[in-house]
């Protein structure tokens, strides 16, 4: 337990005991949205088993705590992603897992979107095209790290970016 | 001031009762998800304290201080009554479960049950069936469509499987002779006394019953994840979502449990072996061993699909328990 001064001794163990259970009792969203959500699900299976961390998804955004963007955002998926985001309730958290979601990964074209920190704020990134299980559970220890320490997300910058919100014929 | 000692007595039972059903339900989500892991070859909770014995802490601290969401659209005076709806029921059912004789300590006569009324079993089927309301509700209110085929769905399932819980349960009554569960315990005499031996379709009828009721496994199509967000509670969010899961797969699965043990296993009776703690053990043991039947069955079988469970609740719970009462009237008729 913390206790830094005098005066913030009640806060401090209580703010500490919260982000106890915050960490360890993260709930994603069940959501993937290409190859990384194989690996995803099948960190969630037998063989590495996020239950063991008390990690299990839920079908529901409004039950979740983690957003973990598994996959390539394409830019027509991405208002959907950001409606999701939307519905989670605080705190909420976000991996953006392997290549694609953290930088357009192998797609550097007008269809993709070059990284999913463009349309919400990400805590943790994991390289990887597409990462591991090891490696997706290496991101969720360093999640309930920075849990623990409270620190703050990266800075959410907005980055001016269109996206498209209907689809149009491709012009020559 | 007799009144003001049983009116103390009783609140301060119902207390121990709530708190400790609480406490104990939070644990019967720390048995699910280990009994869930090892069906699986998983190991389930393991870092989260000594072989995850903190686990459900952090899930309800966690689940506490979430932020509470309530969706502009939805009818919030629904919408904030139906998980009350579906919890209370649930645990008023335990009013009417007595968990042994009464027994003296210290010169002090100690009764282990709330109240034993003459109609205990109907009202705890009535009871079972109100949590029904705050099922319709939420899946009405959220105004959302998820919910709203889950809810009809839960509601499909629960109103054909509480006829066939219902008389089920007549055959059992017929035998004792009393609505009463403290009678019902005393009628089963002995290890061949109990009346799984001469009530063994009722019993089926009943498993079934409380598999439905309780959202597990082979009837658990009210949220079907792949077909259905999260079911009825899918626009819940932080507790008023937790008291769904809590109620439903934890606490009604534990009272029915309860009520199964006392009409068919001899409620607390068994051999003395455990010294004067004999009955709270046997009790416990027997109550913990159906609660793992169903964790069991919850965790190995895949789904039936809505209109296979309607069917078998109508046309195969319900005749054969309706068969069963009749089997056990024309006995009780020709024996006397």
């Amino acid at each position: 337990m913390a206790v830094k001064t005098n005066s913030g001794i009640i806060l401090a163990t209580v703010e500490e005991v919260l982000s106890w259970g915050r960490k360890n009792s993260l709930w994603p969203v069940s959501v993937g949205l290409a190859c990384c959500a194989i690996e995803m699900m099948h960190t969630a299976a037998s063989r590495f088993d996020t239950d063991r961390l008390g990690i299990i998804f839920r079908g529901s955004p409004r039950q979740s705590d983690v957003l973990i963007v598994a996959g390539t955002v394409v830019n027509k998926v991405a208002p959907m992603l950001k409606l999701i985001y939307d519905q989670m309730p605080e705190p909420k958290w976000v991996i953006s897992m392997g290549g694609c979601a953290s930088a357009g990964g192998p797609f550097p074209t007008y269809a993709t979107l070059q990284g999913v920190d463009r349309i919400i704020p990400v805590d943790v990134y994991i390289p990887g095209c597409p990462p591991t299980p090891q490696a997706l559970l290496w991101g969720i220890l360093q999640l309930q790290k920075k849990i623990k320490e409270k620190k703050e997300g990266k800075e959410f910058k907005e980055i001016p970016i269109r996206v498209p919100t209907e689809s149009k014929p491709i012009q020559k | 001031m007799e009144i003001l000692g049983t009116v103390i007595g009783v609140a301060v039972k119902s207390l121990i009762f709530i708190v400790g059903m609480f406490l104990a339900s939070a644990y019967l989500t720390l048995i699910e998800r280990k009994f869930a892991g090892h069906v699986q070859q998983r190991p389930g909770p393991l870092h989260v304290g000594f072989h995850g014995i903190l686990q459900p802490i952090a899930d309800a601290l966690k689940v506490l201080t979430k932020e509470d969401i309530v969706p502009a659209n939805v009818d919030r005076v629904l919408f904030y009554m139906a998980s009350l709806l579906a919890f209370v029921p649930v645990i008023m059912i335990l009013a009417v479960i007595p968990f042994g004789e009464p027994f003296t300590v210290f010169g002090l006569e100690i009764k282990p049950y709330i109240t034993d009324l003459n109609v205990g079993l109907i009202l705890a089927l009535a009871f079972g069936s109100i949590s029904i309301y705050g099922v319709i509700f939420a899946g009405w209110a959220s105004n959302s469509k998820y919910p709203m085929i889950g809810g009809l769905r839960k509601a499909a399932v629960l109103i054909g499987y509480e006829v066939a819980l219902g008389f089920a349960m007549v055959g059992p009554l017929m035998m004792a002779g009393s609505f009463s569960l403290r009678e019902i315990v005393a009628a089963q005499d002995g290890f061949f006394g109990a009346f799984i031996w001469y009530q063994p379709i009722a019993f089926i009828v009943i498993l079934f019953a409380i598999l439905a009721e309780t959202g597990r496994t082979p009837f658990d199509v009210q949220e079907a994840e792949a077909e259905l967000v999260s079911g009825y509670n899918t626009e819940y969010s932080g507790m008023k979502f937790g008291l769904f899961p809590l109620a439903e797969w934890y606490i009604g699965t534990f009272v029915l449990s309860a009520i199964a043990v006392i009409l068919f296993f001899g409620g607390w009776k068994g051999p003395e072996i455990f010294g004067p703690l004999s009955p709270f053990v046997w009790f416990f043991l027997k109550v913990g061993m159906m609660f793992m039947f169903f964790l069991w069955v919850h965790w190995t079988l895949p789904r039936y699909r809505v209109d296979q469970i309607t069917e078998i609740a109508w046309k195969v719970m319900l005749p054969l328990s309706l068969l069963n009462i009749f089997i056990t009237a024309f006995i009780i008729l020709i024996k006397g």
